[in-house]
Protein backbone atom coordinates (compact mmCIF):
# COMPACT_ATOMS: atom_id res chain seq x y z
CA UNK A 1 0.00 0.00 0.00
CA UNK A 2 1.58 3.09 -1.10
CA UNK A 3 1.66 5.32 2.11
CA UNK A 4 1.03 9.06 1.69
CA UNK A 5 2.38 10.74 4.20
CA UNK A 6 3.68 14.88 3.94
CA UNK A 7 3.60 17.33 0.88
CA UNK A 8 3.13 15.47 -2.49
CA UNK A 9 2.66 12.22 -1.49
CA UNK A 10 -0.75 11.89 -3.80
CA UNK A 11 1.87 12.40 -6.82
CA UNK A 12 4.38 10.33 -8.55
CA UNK A 13 7.93 10.07 -6.19
CA UNK A 14 9.93 13.11 -6.72
CA UNK A 15 13.24 12.63 -8.99
CA UNK A 16 16.07 14.03 -7.67
CA UNK A 17 16.23 17.40 -9.38
CA UNK A 18 12.71 17.67 -7.83
CA UNK A 19 14.24 17.14 -4.85
CA UNK A 20 16.98 19.49 -5.08
CA UNK A 21 14.86 22.24 -6.45
CA UNK A 22 12.22 21.57 -3.18
CA UNK A 23 15.35 21.52 -1.30
CA UNK A 24 16.49 25.02 -2.80
CA UNK A 25 13.13 26.73 -2.21
CA UNK A 26 13.45 25.46 1.51
CA UNK A 27 17.14 27.24 1.88
CA UNK A 28 15.80 30.25 -0.56
CA UNK A 29 13.22 30.72 2.47
CA UNK A 30 15.56 30.28 4.99
CA UNK A 31 14.17 27.22 6.66
CA UNK A 32 16.50 24.93 8.17
CA UNK A 33 16.39 21.67 6.62
CA UNK A 34 16.84 18.21 8.12
CA UNK A 35 16.33 14.10 7.46
CA UNK A 36 14.38 11.94 8.91
CA UNK A 37 14.10 8.07 8.84
CA UNK A 38 11.84 5.42 10.06
CA UNK A 39 10.54 1.82 9.54
CA UNK A 40 7.83 2.29 11.23
CA UNK A 41 5.45 4.95 9.34
CA UNK A 42 1.86 4.55 11.46
CA UNK A 43 0.59 8.11 10.71
CA UNK A 44 0.67 8.45 14.42
CA UNK A 45 4.30 7.81 14.84
CA UNK A 46 5.74 11.54 14.61
CA UNK A 47 8.65 10.73 16.07
CA UNK A 48 11.06 9.74 13.28
CA UNK A 49 14.73 8.91 13.34
CA UNK A 50 16.88 12.09 12.84
CA UNK A 51 19.80 11.19 10.18
CA UNK A 52 22.18 13.77 11.44
CA UNK A 53 21.57 16.89 12.45
CA UNK A 54 19.43 19.64 11.07
CA UNK A 55 21.30 21.91 8.71
CA UNK A 56 21.76 25.30 9.88
CA UNK A 57 23.13 28.08 7.43
CA UNK A 58 23.07 26.39 4.13
CA UNK A 59 23.33 28.11 0.78
CA UNK A 60 23.13 25.10 -1.76
CA UNK A 61 20.70 22.05 -1.45
CA UNK A 62 24.29 20.09 -2.67
CA UNK A 63 25.08 19.15 1.13
CA UNK A 64 21.53 18.06 1.95
CA UNK A 65 21.10 15.89 -1.08
CA UNK A 66 24.58 14.30 0.15
CA UNK A 67 22.69 13.57 3.46
CA UNK A 68 19.54 11.95 1.57
CA UNK A 69 21.61 10.20 -0.26
CA UNK A 70 23.46 8.75 2.27
CA UNK A 71 20.93 7.87 4.44
CA UNK A 72 19.26 6.02 1.64
CA UNK A 73 22.44 4.16 1.15
CA UNK A 74 22.33 3.44 5.10
CA UNK A 75 18.85 2.34 5.61
CA UNK A 76 17.26 1.83 2.22
CA UNK A 77 14.40 0.13 3.22
CA UNK A 78 13.29 3.22 5.56
CA UNK A 79 11.29 5.79 4.83
CA UNK A 80 12.78 8.98 4.28
CA UNK A 81 11.75 12.39 4.88
CA UNK A 82 12.91 15.92 4.55
CA UNK A 83 11.86 18.33 6.60
CA UNK A 84 12.24 21.84 6.56
CA UNK A 85 11.48 24.02 10.00
CA UNK A 86 10.83 28.19 10.13
CA UNK A 87 12.35 29.65 12.96
CA UNK A 88 10.81 33.28 12.13
CA UNK A 89 8.28 34.49 14.69
CA UNK A 90 5.13 33.18 14.84
CA UNK A 91 5.78 30.58 12.38
CA UNK A 92 8.39 28.46 14.76
CA UNK A 93 7.75 24.86 13.19
CA UNK A 94 7.48 22.56 9.85
CA UNK A 95 6.57 24.22 6.75
CA UNK A 96 7.37 21.77 4.46
CA UNK A 97 7.86 17.83 5.18
CA UNK A 98 8.04 15.28 2.10
CA UNK A 99 9.34 11.32 1.56
CA UNK A 100 12.19 10.99 -0.68
CA UNK A 101 12.41 7.84 0.14
CA UNK A 102 10.44 4.34 0.65
CA UNK A 103 11.05 0.74 0.80
CA UNK A 104 10.49 -1.54 -1.97
CA UNK A 105 7.32 -3.17 -0.03
CA UNK A 106 5.03 -1.34 1.58
CA UNK A 107 3.29 -2.34 4.80
CA UNK A 108 -0.50 -1.94 5.18
CA UNK A 109 -2.91 -0.52 7.27
CA UNK A 110 -6.34 -1.17 7.94
CA UNK A 111 -8.94 0.34 10.20
CA UNK A 112 -10.01 -1.98 13.15
CA UNK A 113 -13.43 -0.82 14.58
CA UNK A 114 -14.04 -2.45 17.73
CA UNK A 115 -17.65 -2.12 19.61
CA UNK A 116 -17.14 -1.06 23.26
CA UNK A 117 -19.57 -0.64 25.72
CA UNK A 118 -22.66 1.20 25.09
CA UNK A 119 -22.48 0.30 21.69
CA UNK A 120 -19.58 2.71 20.95
CA UNK A 121 -17.26 2.51 18.20
CA UNK A 122 -13.75 2.86 18.38
CA UNK A 123 -11.61 3.09 15.84
CA UNK A 124 -7.63 1.91 15.10
CA UNK A 125 -5.64 2.13 12.61
CA UNK A 126 -3.61 -1.16 12.64
CA UNK A 127 -0.45 -2.19 10.40
CA UNK A 128 -0.65 -5.64 8.96
CA UNK A 129 2.88 -6.94 7.98
CA UNK A 130 3.05 -7.60 4.29
CA UNK A 131 5.53 -10.68 4.76
CA UNK A 132 2.80 -12.41 7.38
CA UNK A 133 0.08 -12.56 4.69
CA UNK B 1 44.37 15.83 -43.71
CA UNK B 2 45.45 17.48 -40.59
CA UNK B 3 43.13 17.63 -38.26
CA UNK B 4 42.11 20.93 -38.15
CA UNK B 5 40.92 20.22 -41.93
CA UNK B 6 38.80 17.88 -40.41
CA UNK B 7 36.71 20.17 -38.00
CA UNK B 8 33.19 20.74 -39.47
CA UNK B 9 32.59 24.46 -40.52
CA UNK B 10 31.78 26.55 -37.82
CA UNK B 11 29.87 30.27 -37.55
CA UNK B 12 32.14 32.39 -35.79
CA UNK B 13 32.57 32.29 -32.16
CA UNK B 14 32.20 35.50 -30.01
CA UNK B 15 34.65 35.08 -26.85
CA UNK B 16 34.20 38.80 -26.66
CA UNK B 17 30.29 39.04 -26.63
CA UNK B 18 30.63 36.12 -23.43
CA UNK B 19 32.78 38.39 -21.75
CA UNK B 20 30.64 41.65 -22.85
CA UNK B 21 27.16 39.58 -21.05
CA UNK B 22 28.62 38.04 -18.25
CA UNK B 23 29.25 40.07 -14.98
CA UNK B 24 32.82 38.62 -15.10
CA UNK B 25 33.78 41.79 -16.81
CA UNK B 26 32.55 43.89 -13.75
CA UNK B 27 33.65 41.68 -11.14
CA UNK B 28 37.26 41.64 -12.85
CA UNK B 29 37.22 45.64 -13.09
CA UNK B 30 36.07 46.17 -10.13
CA UNK B 31 39.10 43.82 -8.70
CA UNK B 32 41.46 45.85 -11.22
CA UNK B 33 40.17 48.87 -9.76
CA UNK B 34 39.42 48.39 -5.77
CA UNK B 35 42.16 46.83 -5.15
CA UNK B 36 45.93 48.13 -4.36
CA UNK B 37 48.86 46.33 -6.40
CA UNK B 38 48.58 42.60 -6.25
CA UNK B 39 49.48 42.48 -10.22
CA UNK B 40 50.73 38.92 -9.98
CA UNK B 41 47.30 37.99 -8.38
CA UNK B 42 45.46 39.89 -10.55
CA UNK B 43 47.57 38.31 -13.40
CA UNK B 44 46.26 34.89 -12.04
CA UNK B 45 43.07 35.71 -11.72
CA UNK B 46 42.20 36.99 -15.46
CA UNK B 47 43.98 34.00 -16.17
CA UNK B 48 41.58 31.64 -14.90
CA UNK B 49 38.70 34.07 -15.38
CA UNK B 50 39.85 33.33 -19.26
CA UNK B 51 40.05 29.65 -18.99
CA UNK B 52 36.98 29.20 -17.62
CA UNK B 53 35.66 31.60 -20.49
CA UNK B 54 37.10 29.69 -23.30
CA UNK B 55 35.57 26.32 -21.63
CA UNK B 56 32.27 27.69 -21.31
CA UNK B 57 32.80 28.60 -25.03
CA UNK B 58 33.90 25.35 -25.97
CA UNK B 59 30.68 23.45 -24.51
CA UNK B 60 28.62 25.54 -26.67
CA UNK B 61 30.25 23.97 -29.52
CA UNK B 62 30.02 20.89 -27.87
CA UNK B 63 33.76 20.41 -27.60
CA UNK B 64 34.97 17.84 -24.62
CA UNK B 65 34.43 20.88 -21.38
CA UNK B 66 35.28 19.19 -18.54
CA UNK B 67 35.34 21.87 -15.29
CA UNK B 68 38.68 22.18 -13.91
CA UNK B 69 39.78 21.66 -10.92
CA UNK B 70 40.22 24.89 -9.42
CA UNK B 71 41.01 24.11 -5.71
CA UNK B 72 43.58 27.00 -4.84
CA UNK B 73 46.33 28.34 -2.04
CA UNK B 74 46.84 31.46 -1.41
CA UNK B 75 50.26 32.37 0.05
CA UNK B 76 51.49 35.35 1.51
CA UNK B 77 52.32 37.68 4.62
CA UNK B 78 49.86 38.66 7.18
CA UNK B 79 46.93 41.49 5.91
CA UNK B 80 48.07 41.23 1.65
CA UNK B 81 44.92 40.87 0.82
CA UNK B 82 43.98 36.88 0.50
CA UNK B 83 40.62 37.27 2.28
CA UNK B 84 39.52 40.23 0.23
CA UNK B 85 40.90 38.14 -2.82
CA UNK B 86 39.28 35.39 -1.82
CA UNK B 87 35.97 37.11 -1.55
CA UNK B 88 36.10 38.48 -5.28
CA UNK B 89 37.01 34.91 -6.25
CA UNK B 90 33.92 33.78 -4.79
CA UNK B 91 32.01 36.48 -6.76
CA UNK B 92 33.98 35.80 -9.98
CA UNK B 93 33.45 31.95 -10.24
CA UNK B 94 29.65 32.67 -9.69
CA UNK B 95 29.73 35.53 -12.43
CA UNK B 96 31.01 32.51 -14.89
CA UNK B 97 28.65 30.21 -13.60
CA UNK B 98 31.44 27.96 -11.97
CA UNK B 99 29.84 27.73 -8.58
CA UNK B 100 26.32 28.11 -8.33
CA UNK B 101 25.79 30.40 -5.43
CA UNK B 102 28.89 32.61 -4.92
CA UNK B 103 29.30 32.86 -0.95
CA UNK B 104 32.50 32.55 0.88
CA UNK B 105 32.98 30.23 4.23
CA UNK B 106 36.17 31.24 6.25
CA UNK B 107 37.18 29.10 8.52
CA UNK B 108 40.02 28.16 10.62
CA UNK B 109 41.53 24.89 12.32
CA UNK B 110 39.04 24.92 15.33
CA UNK B 111 35.77 25.40 12.51
CA UNK B 112 37.07 21.64 11.32
CA UNK B 113 38.69 19.77 13.75
CA UNK B 114 36.56 18.48 17.06
CA UNK B 115 38.08 17.72 20.63
CA UNK B 116 37.53 14.26 21.21
CA UNK B 117 36.95 10.98 19.24
CA UNK B 118 34.19 11.08 16.91
CA UNK B 119 33.59 15.08 16.51
CA UNK B 120 36.26 15.80 13.22
CA UNK B 121 33.88 14.20 11.66
CA UNK B 122 30.56 16.01 11.87
CA UNK B 123 32.22 19.16 12.33
CA UNK B 124 34.39 19.20 9.07
CA UNK B 125 31.13 17.55 6.95
CA UNK B 126 28.84 20.50 8.16
CA UNK B 127 31.51 23.45 7.77
CA UNK B 128 31.83 21.67 3.84
CA UNK B 129 27.97 21.53 3.41
CA UNK B 130 27.47 25.18 4.57
CA UNK B 131 30.34 26.10 1.75
CA UNK B 132 28.76 23.65 -1.02
CA UNK B 133 27.64 26.30 -3.88
CA UNK B 134 29.72 28.33 -2.75
CA UNK B 135 33.95 29.40 -1.57
CA UNK B 136 35.33 27.40 1.49
CA UNK B 137 38.43 29.66 2.78
CA UNK B 138 40.47 28.00 4.98
CA UNK B 139 42.54 30.08 6.65
CA UNK B 140 45.73 29.00 8.45
CA UNK B 141 45.50 25.95 6.69
CA UNK B 142 48.79 24.46 7.96
CA UNK B 143 47.28 24.46 11.38
CA UNK B 144 45.36 21.62 10.22
CA UNK B 145 48.61 19.37 10.16
CA UNK B 146 50.22 18.78 13.38
CA UNK B 147 52.57 15.78 13.11
CA UNK B 148 54.54 16.48 16.39
CA UNK B 149 51.01 14.93 17.62
CA UNK B 150 50.16 11.38 15.70
CA UNK B 151 46.51 11.34 17.36
CA UNK B 152 45.95 14.53 16.65
CA UNK B 153 42.12 15.14 14.75
CA UNK B 154 43.10 17.48 12.19
CA UNK B 155 44.83 14.76 9.84
CA UNK B 156 40.58 13.26 10.23
CA UNK B 157 39.42 16.58 8.76
CA UNK B 158 42.22 16.45 5.91
CA UNK B 159 41.16 13.47 4.65
CA UNK B 160 37.66 13.95 4.50
CA UNK B 161 38.50 17.95 2.84
CA UNK B 162 40.71 15.70 0.61
CA UNK B 163 37.64 13.45 -0.70
CA UNK B 164 35.05 16.48 -0.92
CA UNK B 165 37.42 18.11 -3.22
CA UNK B 166 37.83 14.84 -5.59
CA UNK B 167 34.59 13.90 -5.63
CA UNK B 168 32.44 17.12 -5.12
CA UNK B 169 34.28 19.08 -7.57
CA UNK B 170 31.10 21.11 -9.09
CA UNK B 171 30.03 21.67 -5.65
CA UNK B 172 32.71 23.64 -3.93
CA UNK B 173 35.94 25.32 -4.19
CA UNK B 174 38.83 25.58 -1.86
CA UNK B 175 40.76 28.05 -0.90
CA UNK B 176 43.82 27.08 1.43
CA UNK B 177 45.18 30.44 2.72
CA UNK B 178 48.67 31.09 5.18
CA UNK B 179 52.44 31.83 5.35
CA UNK B 180 54.26 30.64 2.22
CA UNK B 181 56.96 28.88 3.98
CA UNK B 182 55.00 26.74 6.55
CA UNK B 183 52.19 25.91 3.61
CA UNK B 184 54.85 24.71 1.44
CA UNK B 185 55.82 22.43 4.73
CA UNK B 186 52.20 21.53 4.46
CA UNK B 187 52.10 20.59 1.17
CA UNK B 188 55.05 18.42 1.27
CA UNK B 189 53.99 16.39 4.25
CA UNK B 190 50.29 16.30 2.53
CA UNK B 191 51.50 15.33 -1.02
CA UNK B 192 47.19 14.25 -1.54
CA UNK B 193 46.43 17.97 -1.14
CA UNK B 194 49.53 19.34 -2.74
CA UNK B 195 48.14 17.31 -5.97
CA UNK B 196 44.37 18.58 -5.43
CA UNK B 197 45.58 21.98 -5.77
CA UNK B 198 46.07 23.22 -8.50
CA UNK B 199 46.73 27.18 -8.49
CA UNK B 200 49.06 28.86 -6.19
CA UNK B 201 49.13 32.10 -6.43
CA UNK B 202 51.80 33.83 -3.72
CA UNK B 203 50.69 37.45 -2.58
CA UNK B 204 53.38 39.88 -2.46
CA UNK B 205 54.22 42.44 0.03
CA UNK B 206 52.55 45.94 -0.03
CA UNK B 207 55.12 48.57 -1.52
CA UNK B 208 55.36 52.12 1.18
CA UNK B 209 53.03 54.01 -1.47
CA UNK B 210 50.51 50.96 -1.96
CA UNK B 211 50.36 50.97 1.99
CA UNK B 212 49.77 54.89 1.56
CA UNK B 213 47.34 54.50 -1.22
CA UNK B 214 45.23 52.23 0.55
CA UNK B 215 45.13 54.12 3.99
CA UNK B 216 44.01 56.85 1.22
CA UNK B 217 41.24 54.53 0.02
CA UNK B 218 39.78 53.45 3.71
CA UNK B 219 40.19 56.86 4.77
CA UNK B 220 37.68 58.56 1.79
CA UNK B 221 35.52 55.10 2.44
CA UNK B 222 34.99 56.06 5.83
CA UNK B 223 34.46 60.00 5.14
CA UNK B 224 37.82 61.17 6.24
CA UNK B 225 40.62 63.17 5.20
CA UNK B 226 44.30 63.96 5.89
CA UNK B 227 45.70 67.17 6.28
CA UNK B 228 48.92 67.33 4.30
CA UNK B 229 50.84 67.26 7.16
CA UNK B 230 49.09 64.56 8.06
CA UNK B 231 49.96 62.55 4.87
CA UNK B 232 53.59 63.16 5.00
CA UNK B 233 53.14 61.57 8.76
CA UNK B 234 51.77 58.44 7.49
CA UNK B 235 54.44 58.45 5.09
CA UNK B 236 56.92 58.89 7.65
CA UNK B 237 54.63 56.43 9.81
CA UNK B 238 54.65 53.22 7.10
CA UNK B 239 58.49 53.32 6.86
CA UNK B 240 58.74 53.32 10.54
CA UNK B 241 56.22 51.02 11.09
CA UNK B 242 57.21 48.35 8.30
CA UNK B 243 60.71 48.19 9.91
CA UNK B 244 59.24 47.00 13.09
CA UNK B 245 58.30 43.71 14.43
CA UNK B 246 54.55 42.51 13.40
CA UNK B 247 54.14 44.78 10.48
CA UNK B 248 50.52 43.16 9.09
CA UNK B 249 50.46 44.98 5.91
CA UNK B 250 47.18 46.76 5.13
CA UNK B 251 45.85 45.38 8.11
CA UNK B 252 48.78 47.64 10.21
CA UNK B 253 47.51 50.46 8.30
CA UNK B 254 44.22 49.97 8.96
CA UNK B 255 45.26 49.64 12.54
CA UNK B 256 46.93 53.21 12.82
CA UNK B 257 43.98 54.50 11.11
CA UNK B 258 42.02 53.57 13.78
CA UNK B 259 43.97 54.70 16.11
CA UNK B 260 44.28 57.79 14.60
CA UNK B 261 40.59 58.55 14.43
CA UNK B 262 40.43 57.72 18.22
CA UNK B 263 43.16 60.63 18.76
CA UNK B 264 41.25 62.80 16.44
CA UNK B 265 37.84 62.56 18.29
CA UNK B 266 39.98 63.51 21.84
CA UNK B 267 41.58 66.18 20.58
CA UNK B 268 38.04 67.37 18.90
CA UNK B 269 36.67 66.52 22.38
CA UNK B 270 39.45 68.52 24.56
CA UNK B 271 38.39 71.61 22.66
CA UNK B 272 34.34 71.26 23.17
CA UNK B 273 32.60 74.84 23.48
CA UNK B 274 34.73 76.02 20.43
CA UNK B 275 32.89 76.00 17.29
CA UNK B 276 33.30 73.32 15.07
CA UNK B 277 33.13 72.95 11.04
CA UNK B 278 32.40 69.75 8.89
CA UNK B 279 35.95 69.70 7.86
CA UNK B 280 37.18 69.48 11.33
CA UNK B 281 35.09 66.09 11.74
CA UNK B 282 36.71 65.18 8.60
CA UNK B 283 40.63 66.01 8.97
CA UNK B 284 42.95 63.69 10.07
CA UNK B 285 46.00 66.07 11.25
CA UNK B 286 49.22 65.31 11.68
CA UNK B 287 49.52 65.22 15.40
CA UNK B 288 46.95 62.49 15.49
CA UNK B 289 49.30 60.22 13.29
CA UNK B 290 53.04 61.64 15.23
CA UNK B 291 51.37 60.55 18.67
CA UNK B 292 52.01 57.01 17.93
CA UNK B 293 54.02 54.66 19.60
CA UNK B 294 55.68 53.71 17.02
CA UNK B 295 57.15 57.88 16.48
CA UNK B 296 58.61 56.48 19.92
CA UNK B 297 60.97 53.49 18.93
CA UNK B 298 58.33 50.74 18.42
CA UNK B 299 55.13 49.82 19.29
CA UNK B 300 55.00 46.83 21.74
CA UNK B 301 52.37 43.66 20.96
CA UNK B 302 48.87 44.39 19.47
CA UNK B 303 50.07 46.43 16.55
Amino acid sequence: MRLTQGAFSFLPDLSDAQIRAQIEYCLKSGWAVSVEHTDDPHPRNTYWEMYGMPMFDLKDAAGVMAEIDGCRKTFPEHYVKVNAFDSTHGWESLRLSFLVNRPKNEPEFFLQRTEAAGRNVRYATVRRDVRAR
Amino acid sequence: MSARDSLPAQPSLDLEALYRDSNVRDALEALERELVGLAPVKTRVREIAALLLVEKLRRTVGLQAEAPPLHMSFTGNPGTGKTTVAMRMAGILHALGYVRKGHLVAVTRDDLVGQYIGHTAPKTKEVLKRAMGGVLFIDEAYYLYRPENERDYGQEAIEILLQVMENQRDDLVVILAGYKDRMERFFASNPGMASRVAHHIDFPDYAEAELLEIAERMLERMQYRLSDAARQALVDYIALRRTQPHFANARSVRNALDRARLRQANRLFARRGQPLATADLMTIDAEDIRASRVFRGGAGKGV
